[in-house]
């Protein structure tokens, strides 16, 4: 298999003038290519941190990091963030929202403008490509978020809590549905949440941390036998259940 | 708009009643203000010589139109005070740019131009008068002078306070320093920035009629001194 992302041994620490919080203590593993991993541990453990780590926004102390292949500096595969909020600016309309990070990319031509509006049109978007983000509901917004990373063409989709700020009803529909979107798009996705049932409907590996500072605690493969595998499904499928149960188990034990 | 229901009927009535209320009080204060002025003058409870008049303030006032003075003395000022309030839009904006690209420049700062801010510019003018000489360029930095330090200090609050999710955004998406500040921290500080010009323009203009006060030959804030030194 591929290898889309791959750490190893992994540290990172927070300076204050106080001192010191180690925040992640050797961490190791990869993604293959069409995977959705999410990882779950308790909150405040650094799981954000790990994603800041990938896309380039801090660098680790210690370890290494690749994607494709070749190491974070080097690399010119775009990775994809999705952040907690969807941070639309409300002085732009939805589809110059979508087309930001082309704008900074100097990646805006004919092609990517219309592929901007193809994805809109594709997810229900069409309708408001002129309105304010002010206007769309949590979901959809969430969704236009979601379109301007992918108009990047990311091969890798870092997700930080995208669902977080959502709530509960529209959180499960809007997980269904951005799960069944990167799905479709064939991205490799890496999800952080705190959510154990978002983290299980989601994806096909779960990776427990521990607390501070967060370590490796256990990786744990999920297999359903679904005949359509969509997010809400496997929720009703009694294996969901048995991860649950089995990944809280894991969560609230010391060693 | 006969479909409109009665309770809407009554929300806009309600409505408009309060909108006329506020129109005909605020009309109403400024004509009993000019009304006592002008009868309390005339009655003798206070001294018009002193105190003037609105009727004499509208016949000098009339006067000055005949003889055109006036547009020059207020042509003079407008100009000055717009000058002015542009430049201090324009190199706040800069400074403020300058301070937020550069953290360190900023902490270096700060204590200045706190100190600056709170300078008396009033007592300053006779000095700028002694450095740049008795013209419209003293009156110009004496009307900037007044404006600029606050400026630079609230816009570059306003920049500092810029959501910083929205900034990590556009680190996300691949973007430099240079596209937080075009794309998130200017567009989101409009609103601030324009607030800032509205608190200028008129410390502009306070700034320009000290300057005038002192060193000019023409506009409002001569027009003020020579008036009250020949009693008028």
């Amino acid at each position: 298999m591929e290898q889309v992302l791959e750490l190893k041994h992994i540290h990172y620490a927070y300076h204050t003038l106080e001192g010191e919080t180690p925040a992640l203590t050797d961490i190791s593993f990869a993604l293959n290519k069409g995977e959705f991993v999410s990882i779950v541990g308790p909150s405040g453990c650094g799981k954000s941190t790990l994603l800041s780590l990938i896309s380039g926004l801090l660098e680790p102390e210690k370890g290494l990091i690749k994607i494709n292949g070749k190491y974070l500096k080097e690399s010119t595969t775009n990775v994809g963030y999705m952040l907690q909020h969807d941070e639309l600016f409300e002085w732009r309309t939805i589809y110059s929202n979508v087309i930001l990070g082309l704008e900074v990319q100097h990646m805006l031509t004919a092609r990517t403008r219309q592929r901007a509006h193809d994805l809109l049109d594709l997810y229900g978007l069409r309708h408001f490509e002129t309105s304010r983000p002010s206007e769309l509901s949590g979901g959809m917004r969430q969704r236009a978020a979601l379109i301007r990373t992918l108009v990047l063409e990311p091969e890798l989709l870092l997700l930080d809590e995208p669902f977080s700020a959502l709530d509960y009803q529209t959180r499960l529909t809007v997980g269904d549905d951005i799960g069944q979107i990167i799905r479709k798009e064939g991205k490799s996705a890496l999800l952080v949440t705190h959510d154990l049932s978002e983290a299980i409907s989601l994806a096909d590996r779960v990776i427990i941390l521990s607390g501070r500072p967060a370590s490796i605690k256990q990786t744990i493969p999920l297999i359903f036998n679904l005949a359509e595998d969509t997010p809400l499904n496997r929720r009703n499928a009694p294996e969901f259940k048995t991860y649950f149960n089995l990944i809280w188990k894991e969560l609230n034990t010391d060693e | 708009m006969n479909n409109l229901s009665k309770g809407q009927q009554q929300y806009l009535l309600k409505h408009r009643k309060h909108k006329r209320i506020v129109r005909i009080s605020r009309i109403l204060i400024l004509l009993s203000f000019l009304f006592i002025w002008e009868f309390t003058a005339n009655v003798g409870i206070i001294d018009s010589f002193i105190f003037s008049s609105p009727s004499k303030i509208a016949l000098c006032f009339f006067g000055m139109l005949m003889d055109k003075s006036i547009f020059l003395h207020l042509g003079v000022t407008l100009y000055e005070t717009i000058l002015s309030f542009l430049l201090v839009i324009a190199i706040s904006i800069l400074v403020a740019v300058a301070l937020w690209f550069s953290q360190k420049l900023s902490e270096i700062l700060d204590p200045y131009l706190v100190v600056l801010n709170s300078l008396p510019k009033s007592a300053l003018a006779p000095l700028l008068i002694v450095w740049l000489g008795a013209t419209k360029t003293t009156i110009i930095v004496a009307g900037m002078s007044v404006a600029i330090f606050g400026s630079i200090l609230s816009l570059y609050t306003s920049f500092t306070t810029v959501d910083p999710g929205k900034i990590k955004l556009i680190y996300t998406l691949g973007g430099s320093k240079f596209h937080a500040l075009s794309k998130v921290v200017l567009p989101s500080s409009i609103p601030a920035i324009i607030s800032n010009m509205k608190v200028n323009i008129g410390l502009c203009l306070v700034g320009v009629i000290i300057g005038e006060f002192l060193a000019a030959r023409d506009g409002l804030g001569y027009l003020i001194i020579y008036s009250s030194q020949v009693f008028r």
